[in-house]
C-alpha cells in the first residue's frame, strides 16, 4: 500500500442489501472508519458514502421505506463525496432504462444508464481495464452490469470497455463528476481499493 | 465452463467462478421468492425480491399432489423472464444435466439443482463446472455443502424441509454448517485431515475454511420459512440471504407478507422494524410437524 497523506474519516456504506462487507473491507484497508447505513441516524457526520453492488430495485424500495431516500437527496445536494458500483451506479445516475417505473435515481452524476445492459448472467464477464489516473490496469468483474447510454455535461470518463459480443461498441464504465465516482463493475470483489482511494482524496478536496 | 474472447486486445472471460459467485454475493441481504407464473413473479418483484425462482408447483403443492416433480415448462420460465427485470432462477432435478442444459439455453441467471424436485440420478449430482450458468445446491451439513462446491456449486443454501412452513429443519442445517465452520477454524493441521475424512470433502476446501472461517461461496437459507421473524432468525444464525417458497403464496396476503419478509431480512437485527412489519399480516401458511411427513425432501441428495 502506498503511503497515504489524507485522513479518510468516517465513510458510510449503504447496507440495505448487496456486497456491503467487501466495500467495508477495502475501506478499512485504506484506514477509513466505516459505518453501515441502514437508517437515517446512521448518516451523522459522514465524510463520504459508498453505494454497493446488489439489486437496484430492491435497494430503491428499502431506501424509501427507511426514509433514507430524503436524506440521500440532501447529501447529493450538499455535494458529499460518493462512490457507487453497479447497482450503486444506477442509484447515483440521473436516469435508469429497463428498470421499474418507480425505481429511484438520485441524479448525483449526469448519466443515463441501462440496467443489465451487457445481458443476463451468462454474459457476465471479467477483463483488464486501463483507468485514467491509475498506474496499472484494474481487474474488472462485471455482474449483470449496467451500461452507460449517455453522459451529460461535466462527466469525465475514466475508463471504457469494448462490449463483448458487440464489435465496435465501446462504453464508459468508470465516470466521475465533481465529488462523485461510479463504476459499472466491482473493484471491491477483487479487493482493489484504488477507486475508493480516489473517493477519499475527494474528501480531502484534492 | 469458461470461455475467452478478445475484445479490443484485452481478454474477456465469461462463466468463471468469480462471476458465478459474484452474482450470489450481490444477492446478499435479499429475499429470493418461489413463483410459478409471471403474475406471481411480478408480485415478488413489486415486493422487493432480489430474484425469483421459477418452478412448476410450489413445494407445498408438490407435497400435497405427489407424483414426479420436474423442471418447469420453458414457456413459463420465458414468461417470467419477460415479466420482471430482476434475476430469474429455475430448478432442475438432482443429476438431470439435460434439464440444466435446457435452463442454460434459456439463459436463466441461476440453476437450483434441487431436492424439491424428484431426483433423476441416485448417485451423481450434475457436474456444474461444465456450465456457464451458476448453480445453487442445498445442503443439510458442511460435508454435503463442500461436496456440492467441489462439483462447482457457486452458492449453498440450507435444504430445510420445503413446503412445511416449519423452520426447524433449516435452523438445524444452518447451525450444523455454521457450527462446523467455527470448529474447523480452530483445528490444527492434523485435525484438518480428520475433518476432511469425516466430512467426505476435499482437504483443499477444508484448508480454505480454516484460513477464512467461511464457506468459499455465499451461504443462504431455504426451506420452511414463513414469517418475517423466521427471516430475522436465520439471518442472525449466519445466513447471508433467504429463499422463501410456499411461505408467501400460500399465505393470506402474499404481496404484504413478501414485502414484510424483504424488510425483515434487510433489517434483521432491528427487532423494532421486524415487529412493525410483522403486525397484522393475516394468516401465515398452515405449517406441518416434521414427524408427520411422509416424504422428507432434505434426505434427497448425496
Amino acid at each position: 500500500m502506498a503511503e497515504r497523506r489524507h485522513r479518510p474519516g468516517r465513510v458510510g456504506v449503504l447496507g440495505l442489501q448487496g456486497d456491503v462487507s467487501e466495500h467495508q473491507k477495502v475501506l478499512a484497508d485504506l484506514g477509513a472508519e466505516t459505518v453501515v447505513v441502514r437508517r437515517p441516524g446512521d448518516l451523522a457526520a459522514l465524510t463520504a458514502l459508498v453505494l454497493p453492488g446488489g439489486e437496484s430495485t430492491t435497494m430503491s424500495m428499502l431506501l424509501e421505506s427507511s426514509g433514507l431516500d430524503r436524506e440521500l437527496e440532501k447529501l447529493v445536494a450538499d455535494g458529499l463525496p460518493m462512490l457507487g458500483t453497479c447497482a450503486g451506479m444506477i442509484l447515483l445516475s440521473a436516469e435508469a432504462l429497463d428498470g421499474r417505473p418507480d425505481q429511484r435515481c438520485f441524479g448525483a452524476i449526469d448519466l443515463k444508464v441501462r440496467r443489465n445492459g451487457f445481458g443476463r448472467q451468462v454474459r457476465s464477464f471479467e477483463t483488464e481495464l486501463e483507468v485514467k489516473g491509475l498506474d496499472a490496469p484494474m481487474h474488472a468483474v462485471f455482474i449483470r452490469a449496467p451500461v452507460v447510454e449517455e453522459t451529460g455535461e461535466g462527466v469525465e470518463v475514466l475508463a471504457e470497455v469494448d462490449v463483448p459480443g458487440r464489435p465496435g461498441e465501446r462504453r464508459p464504465v468508470v465516470c466521475a463528476a465533481g465529488p462523485v465516482i461510479v463504476s459499472s463493475f466491482h473493484p471491491e470483489l477483487e479487493g482493489d481499493g484504488r477507486l475508493h482511494e480516489l473517493l477519499l482524496k475527494k474528501v480531502e478536496g484534492d | 465452463m469458461t470461455s475467452n474472447e478478445n475484445s479490443g486486445g484485452r481478454e474477456v472471460v465469461t462463466g468463471t467462478s468469480r462471476v458465478k459467485r459474484g452474482l450470489a454475493e450481490m444477492l446478499r441481504g435479499g429475499v429470493i421468492m418461489d413463483v410459478v407464473d409471471a403474475e406471481q413473479a411480478k408480485i415478488a418483484e413489486d415486493a422487493g425480491a432480489v430474484a425469483v425462482m421459477a418452478l412448476e408447483r410450489v413445494p407445498a403443492d408438490i407435497r400435497r399432489d405427489g407424483g414426479v416433480a420436474r423442471m418447469s415448462d420453458p414457456a413459463l420460465i420465458q414468461g417470467i423472464q419477460a415479466a420482471v427485470t430482476i434475476p430469474v432462477m429455475a430448478k432442475a432435478r438432482i443429476g438431470h444435466f439435460a434439464e440444466a442444459q435446457i435452463l442454460e439455453s434459456l439463459e436463466v441467471d441461476y440453476i437450483d439443482e434441487s431436492e424439491v424436485l424428484t431426483p433423476a440420478d441416485e448417485a451423481h449430482h450434475i457436474d456444474k463446472w461444465a456450465f456457464k450458468v451458476p448453480f445453487v445446491c442445498g445442503a443439510t451439513n458442511l460435508g454435503e455443502a463442500l461436496r456440492r462446491i467441489s462439483e462447482g456449486a457457486a452458492m449453498i443454501r440450507s435444504k430445510g424441509e420445503a413446503g412445511t412452513g416449519n423452520v426447524v429443519e433449516a435452523v438445524r442445517h444452518l447451525r450444523s454448517i455454521v457450527g462446523d465452520l467455527r470448529k474447523i477454524q480452530t483445528a490444527d493441521s492434523a485435525e484438518r485431515y480428520a475433518w476432511a475424512k469425516q466430512l467426505q470433502a476435499p482437504i483443499g476446501l477444508v484448508e480454505e475454511i480454516a484460513a477464512t472461517g467461511k464457506l468459499p461461496v455465499p451461504l443462504f437459507c431455504a426451506g420452511g420459512l414463513a414469517t418475517p421473524a423466521d427471516a430475522s432468525l436465520v439471518m442472525q444464525l449466519g445466513a447471508e440471504a433467504v429463499f422463501v417458497g410456499s411461505g408467501i403464496f400460500k399465505s393470506d396476503d402474499p404481496a404484504r407478507r413478501a414485502r414484510a419478509i424483504v424488510e425483515a431480512t434487510a433489517h434483521y437485527r432491528d427487532a423494532s422494524i421486524v415487529a412493525k412489519v410483522s403486525t397484522g399480516l393475516g394468516a401465515a401458511m398452515e405449517g406441518k410437524e416434521i414427524s408427520s411427513l411422509e416424504v422428507k425432501l432434505a434426505e434427497r441428495g448425496w
